[in-house]
């Protein structure tokens, strides 16, 4: 569990996150959503601590993440899995190298083990014969998943992913959608997705955080979205024909 | 950003930097690959520069002594000293800052627009000292090594010019090069080679480290991380000389 107490974050004067207070429950996936420059990922990179906050604090297990040193969040860090927008794999390095990267930093396996691992979480993300490619010969559904097996290879017991949708079809963006759903019951582990894809929200909001403005807007899960009254989120989750005709 | 704000942000990049790696084994590996990137794909340049550089030093010496009184031995006398003293380490350090410093701050340039280094550090890495100090050491370690190479490629490059043109006998100009040996030259030399690579390295470290942006900002940082580490290299030649020399 991630507990979000007050926080506040402001970029040269101009207040980007105001007063925000919010759980994030294990074994659920939750979602940040919200318009383009409402804040939602600057309120992860606070949680995952690559923004430090103005006022406030993230509280991880009862750990109050926010005040400890840089070598003390390393330690935290260690039990968090991030997948970036973009994937963040390492260029030069083969699909294996990346997955098997955390492993080499931080275990002390064998290359046996650290291989047998790496096979076992690509095959979970579907994707088992790619270990010798490189970054740049991969799509980028698979690029997503070469980063969400590598936010895993050390079982986490967070998992945080930035937009995971970005850039994706439909149909890639659902099985995303799925794997990251099925991996957090899985793993019971604390997810937290920043999204603005309303496929996801409907499907896989077991929580759901909607920033407005950078302050906390409303609270509730996929089915209380559909009824919601609130009139911001209405028309932002409604925004379009379609999803207005699933409202109906 | 005013100077003191980054020679403060330079120094505290640098203390993050200078820790102990994570991982001994991981730290090896990649000083090994940078040995490679940063070193041995250099040693063609630095060889093509010296060859050519030490044959125009020898044939500008020769017809500079227009007078019968100096003895012509002076010519590899004079490529020997201008070889060991500024061309190696000097301006083979302003050539390596023009292509290993481009290379490492678009290399780590790229890696911060990618969020790269963002993964690093949620990973509980270290990313200064796991990107950086394999570079650092890399440069420190093997530019001397390209320096020294580079005299004996530079002074064979003065004793072809002179054997091809016949401006002295070779035998003169391996006199002339045997002349007056002085060991401290060389030690200056290699201090100011391994001051010089610790500038390259760091300050492209640095420049590619701090890239706020996209594509055309590490464009932006790979330049000023040449133009930076040029003119630190000429700076500090000059207090390095004053200091050993005078």
């Amino acid at each position: 569990m991630i507990e979000v107490k007050n926080i506040s974050k402001s970029f040269d004067g101009q207040q980007v996150l105001t007063d925000i207070s919010t759980v994030f429950e294990k074994g659920k996936t939750n979602l940040i959503i919200g318009q383009s420059g409402s804040g939602k990922t600057v309120l992860m990179k606070c949680c995952i601590g690559l923004f430090d906050v103005d006022s406030g604090k993230v509280v991880f297990e009862g750990l109050n993440f926010s005040a400890l040193s840089e070598r003390k969040k390393r330690e935290t860090r260690k039990e968090m899995g991030v997948l970036f927008q973009g994937g963040a794999l390492f260029d030069s390095y083969t699909v294996e190298e990346n997955v098997m990267f955390p492993l080499n930093m931080f275990t002390k396996m064998s290359f046996e083990e650290k291989l047998d691992r790496v096979n076992d979480v690509l095959k979970r993300v579907n994707l088992d014969n790619a270990n010798r490619k490189f970054p740049a010969e991969l799509s980028g559904g698979m690029i997503k998943r070469v980063a969400i097996a590598r936010a895993i290879a050390m079982n986490p017991k967070y998992l945080f992913c930035d937009e995971p949708n970005s850039g994706l079809d439909p149909k890639t963006a659902e099985l995303i959608d799925a794997l990251i759903s099925e991996l957090t019951q899985e793993y019971n582990m604390t997810t937290v997705i920043n999204t603005h894809d309303m496929n996801s929200v409907l499907q896989i909001g077991q929580n759901i955080v909607f920033i407005n403005k950078g302050r906390l807007w409303w609270e509730g899960n996929n089915k209380e979205i559909l009824k919601t009254d609130n009139p911001e989120l209405n028309e932002f989750v409604f925004a379009t024909e379609l999803t207005r005709r699933i409202k109906r | 950003m005013g100077l003191l704000q980054t020679i403060g942000d330079y120094v505290l990049l640098m203390i993050q930097t200078f820790r102990r790696p994570d991982k001994g084994k991981v730290f090896r590996k990649q000083l090994f690959i940078d040995f490679q990137h940063l070193g041995f794909d250099s040693i063609g340049i630095v060889a093509f520069i010296s060859l050519f550089v030490g044959a125009i030093i020898a044939m500008q010496m020769a017809y500079n002594i227009d007078s019968p009184l100096v003895p012509l031995y002076l010519i590899g006398y004079t490529t020997k000293q201008m070889m060991i003293l500024e061309i190696s380490p000097t301006i083979m350090s302003l050539i390596l800052a023009g292509k290993v410093g481009s290379s490492i701050a678009s290399e780590i340039g790229t890696m911060r627009v990618t969020e790269q280094i963002d993964a690093l550090k949620v990973m509980g890495i270290n990313p200064a000292n796991y990107l950086i100090l394999p570079k650092i050491t890399a440069a420190v370690i093997y530019n001397p090594i390209l320096v020294i190479f580079s005299i004996g490629i530079g002074l064979f490059g003065g004793w072809v010019a002179v054997s091809i043109t016949g401006i002295t006998s070779p035998v003169d100009f391996v006199v002339g090069l045997q002349s007056w040996p002085a060991p401290f030259d060389i030690a200056y030399a290699m201090i100011k080679t391994v001051v010089f690579a610790f500038i390259i390295a760091s300050v492209s470290g640095y420049k590619g480290y701090t890239v706020k942006g996209g594509s055309v900002e590490v464009g932006r940082a790979s330049t000023k991380a040449v133009v930076t580490s040029s003119i630190l290299i000429i700076v500090f030649d000059l207090l390095l000389t004053q200091m050993l020399l005078t």
